[in-house]
């Protein structure tokens, strides 16, 4: 199982998503995943290493080491984009759960007239309304509740987006103040403000896909209570002439029994 | 060999689950295999270089690391994940003999692949009992392995060759504190999940009964 596996799973969930679903899945994947296998994994590769501290005291290092760094930027990323992909199976899920009860329906031969076979209904593209519009909407909802958690997180942890070249540390059994050095801070903090950024991006792409959501609805909505107001005033006018035609007919039939036999 | 070996046999299994069912894959999947995979491993990686005692003695710091560490947590977290993922094979292996045998005298022996009848309906329940057992036995195993779930920053070894009570310092304990917590978190919502699809189970009715 790695990122590759995860690709092949929400790439699944692309054909039933909007075109600003799809760009984030591209941002996701490109600028996220890829950037942190091909280069993030290796600038960080070391970082215990040679990560070193004025001292020659055992345990120093790895005490300041835990205490600066309780969980590392790697981790931390990884993490984030487990968690940011995950809402997106639910929407798979509801989606192969939509397609397994039509083609239960299709072998009691009730939708026969829509779907020429089986294979046609895995093929249909499942369009975002009813209770899909609701599992969609909640799963870009805590796309965003994660993304924005994890940024607040980091910078919880890390007092800032910013890695200093070094750093005081004083904890049993470092002797004294100790400087500790980090390895390669410029280019772990490039690489911070680079991740940073792209998390804004697909943020601000979710927030975009919501708002569209929102606003598709309300638009079908009006749409649905304009259509409304007209078709009551042809019917109040249908009844009013069903209500004459009536007492025409009833008026004509006095007028005939009325006739002296 | 590797995991993706166990990803191709449980994607199998797939069809032949419950929703449950597969709603525990999807969790095994992303929240075990793959977490494992791109974040666990690392931060064990390093565990016995990083692991330093407060003396010169030669020997002391592999007897003190031999002594905490009798087996290493992510190496347990792998057992468990093969463990776990065996008995949902039991359920393959019935599917496959009864096509085996359903070519061999030309009929049907199952409506369609996700209906539970006669015997499949045991194999499934025998499984999830394992799969739960597996579950709950590493858990307790990692609790009196390492007495509790946490990673302490120092640890106080006086075995031989050691010449005294000496300090021992675990690399990252604090990270491997919040990734062994997570498994823990995680292992728990999956016996939850099992204990649910065989409440679930009892309610599809059994045609031998």
């Amino acid at each position: 199982m790695d990122w590759g596996t995860l690709h092949t799973f929400i790439g699944g969930v692309n054909k039933h998503s909007t075109s600003i679903g799809k760009v984030w899945i591209t941002v996701i994947f490109i600028f996220r995943v890829m950037i942190l296998v091909v280069a993030a994994q290796e600038v960080w590769g070391d970082e215990q290493e040679d990560f070193v501290c004025n001292t020659l005291q055992p345990g120093c290092k790895n005490v300041c080491y835990d205490h600066f760094f309780p969980v590392s930027h790697i981790r931390l990323w990884a993490l984030q984009l487990i968690f940011v992909s995950t809402p997106a199976l639910l929407v798979a899920m509801h989606v192969a759960y939509y397609r397994h009860e039509t083609a239960r329906k299709f072998r009691r031969g009730e939708k026969r007239n829509e779907f020429k076979d089986l294979e046609d209904i895995k093929k249909q593209k499942v369009r975002i309304e009813g209770s899909l519009w609701w599992t969609y909407t909640s799963s870009i909802f805590f796309r965003i509740i994660f993304e924005a958690s994890f940024m607040y997180v980091f910078y919880f942890l890390y007092n800032g987006y910013h890695l200093p070249w070094v750093l005081k540390c004083g904890i049993d059994p470092c002797p004294n103040l100790v400087d500790c050095f980090i390895s390669r801070p410029t280019e772990k903090t490039v690489f911070t403000i680079f991740m940073i950024s792209a998390s804004v991006i697909c943020m601000l792409l979710n927030v975009a896909e919501l708002c569209y959501l929102l606003l598709k609805v309300c638009f079908r909505r009006s749409k649905r209570t304009q259509t409304q107001r007209n078709h009551p005033n042809h019917t109040l006018k249908e009844s009013k002439q069903n209500e004459m035609n009536e007492l025409i007919s009833d008026s004509g039939q006095n007028a005939i029994t009325g006739f002296p036999s | 060999m590797s995991w993706m070996f166990l990803r191709d046999l449980l994607t199998g299994v797939n069809k032949y689950s419950t929703g449950i069912g597969r709603i525990w894959l999807a969790v095994v999947f992303v929240f075990r295999l793959l977490v494992y995979m791109v974040a666990a491993e690392h931060v064990w990686k390093d565990e016995q270089k990083e692991f330093e005692c407060n003396v010169k003695q030669p020997g002391c710091e592999n007897v003190c690391f031999d002594h905490f560490f009798p087996i290493s947590q992510v190496r347990l977290w792998a057992l468990q994940l093969i463990m776990v993922s065996m008995p949902s094979l039991l359920v393959v292996l019935h599917v496959a003999y009864h096509e085996g045998r359903e070519k061999r005298h030309r009929k049907s022996q199952y409506v369609s692949p996700g209906m539970m009848d006669g015997d499949l309906w045991y194999t499934y329940l025998i499984s999830l009992i394992v799969k739960t057992g597996f579950e709950i036995g590493f858990l307790v195993l990692f609790y009196k392995l390492y007495d509790g779930f946490g990673v302490p920053y120092l640890m106080k070894c006086d075995l031989k060759p050691c010449p005294n009570t000496v300090d021992c310092f675990i690399s990252k304990p604090t990270e491997k504190t919040i990734f062994i917590l997570f498994l823990v978190i995680i292992s728990c919502l999956c016996i939850v999940l099992n204990f649910i699809e065989l409440s679930f189970l009892n309610t599809i009715c059994n045609p031998v009964w």
